[in-house]
């Protein structure tokens, strides 16, 4: 058990660099690539937490498969709305 | 100390019965996450359509206590996954301390976001509200969505909550190894915790300045 606790608490310790990381590169002067870093750093910290405070590491192919289904539908629902939205003046240009 | 949980039907093994507690749980998850993705994809329209607005009207929010707030759940997380892991190495008691720590983080949360719509109605951010005023139409649509958004993660931080609280003043939750109270309790709120990191840089990082 005491190794289990550790290895939580390195994964928390992770989490916060990975808060403290996003924080400065919201500082930096890095342009278009900032949401991109953003939301980059956003899901290093989601896998975090899916895979070890949520334990996916030790579960199934059945819940792994259950929560990559709601992943897979948001990802199809972000780039179906981004690709009309970002191809819109391409006809008025 | 129930060591093992009771076999219900149609379950003929204790392995079957739990990786079907445990699908049931994480498909309600993924509902709530497509929820939430339904806000979000909402968001990136507006970004889309408007960055130079979007960015500016985030710059309005206060970004230390969104950050603050993103550490405080990461925190209570971290002791959700805690009294998970105490209570199947049959530590009961450390479990419950857990819980608490994670109620309590839970509720500074709440605390912290409360703190923060106080000062955006002092400053007339509250869409709907007397004496709102804002820079332009992409604002207004901003802080609809950051109130729509936040507001709705704030009830399932309540939620979470009042299901730690059940598991934290049950014995019976604490002492069963086979974690199924907190187990699903602590899932519920690494998944509250996990809309709140995509909430922060959607809403309080395009503009830091």
């Amino acid at each position: 058990m005491k190794g289990l606790l550790i290895q939580l608490g390195l994964v928390w310790v992770a989490l916060l660099i990975l808060l403290a990381a996003t924080v400065i590169a919201a500082h930096l002067p890095l342009g278009a690539a900032k949401p991109w870093i953003s939301y980059a750093i956003a899901f290093a910290k989601a896998a975090l937490i899916l895979w070890v405070f949520m334990e996916m590491r030790k579960e199934g192919a059945i819940a792994r498969l259950a929560m990559m289904a709601a992943m897979v539908w948001l990802i199809m629902m972000m780039t179906l709305s981004a690709s009309d939205y970002l191809t819109r003046g391409w006809l008025s240009g | 100390m129930p060591e093992q949980r009771a076999l219900h039907e149609p379950f003929h093994h204790p392995a079957r019965q739990r990786q079907a507690d445990r699908l049931g749980m994480i498909l309600f998850l993924a509902s709530e996450a497509m929820l939430f993705g339904g806000l979000f994809a909402a968001a990136m329209a507006l970004r889309l359509l408007y960055p130079a607005d979007y960015v500016a009207a985030s710059g309005h929010l206060k970004l230390w206590l969104g950050t603050a707030n993103t550490a405080i759940l990461l925190t209570s997380s971290l002791m959700a996954a805690v009294a998970v892991e105490t209570a199947r190495g049959g530590r009961p008691r450390l479990s419950g301390y857990a819980l608490v720590a994670a109620i309590l983080l839970g509720l500074l949360f709440l605390g912290i976001k409360g703190y923060e719509y106080g000062s955006e109605y002092r400053e007339g951010l509250i869409p709907g509200l007397h004496g709102a005023h804002f820079e332009g139409r992409v604002q207004h649509l901003f802080m609809n969505f950051y109130f729509v958004s936040t507001g709705l993660h704030a009830l399932h931080v309540i939620g979470g909550i009042a299901l730690l609280t059940i598991a934290a003043f049950s014995r019976a939750a604490r002492q069963d190894r086979t974690v199924l109270l907190i187990g699903n309790a602590a899932l519920y709120w690494h998944l509250v915790d996990i809309i709140w990191v995509f909430l922060y840089p959607t809403l309080y990082l395009p503009d830091v300045s």
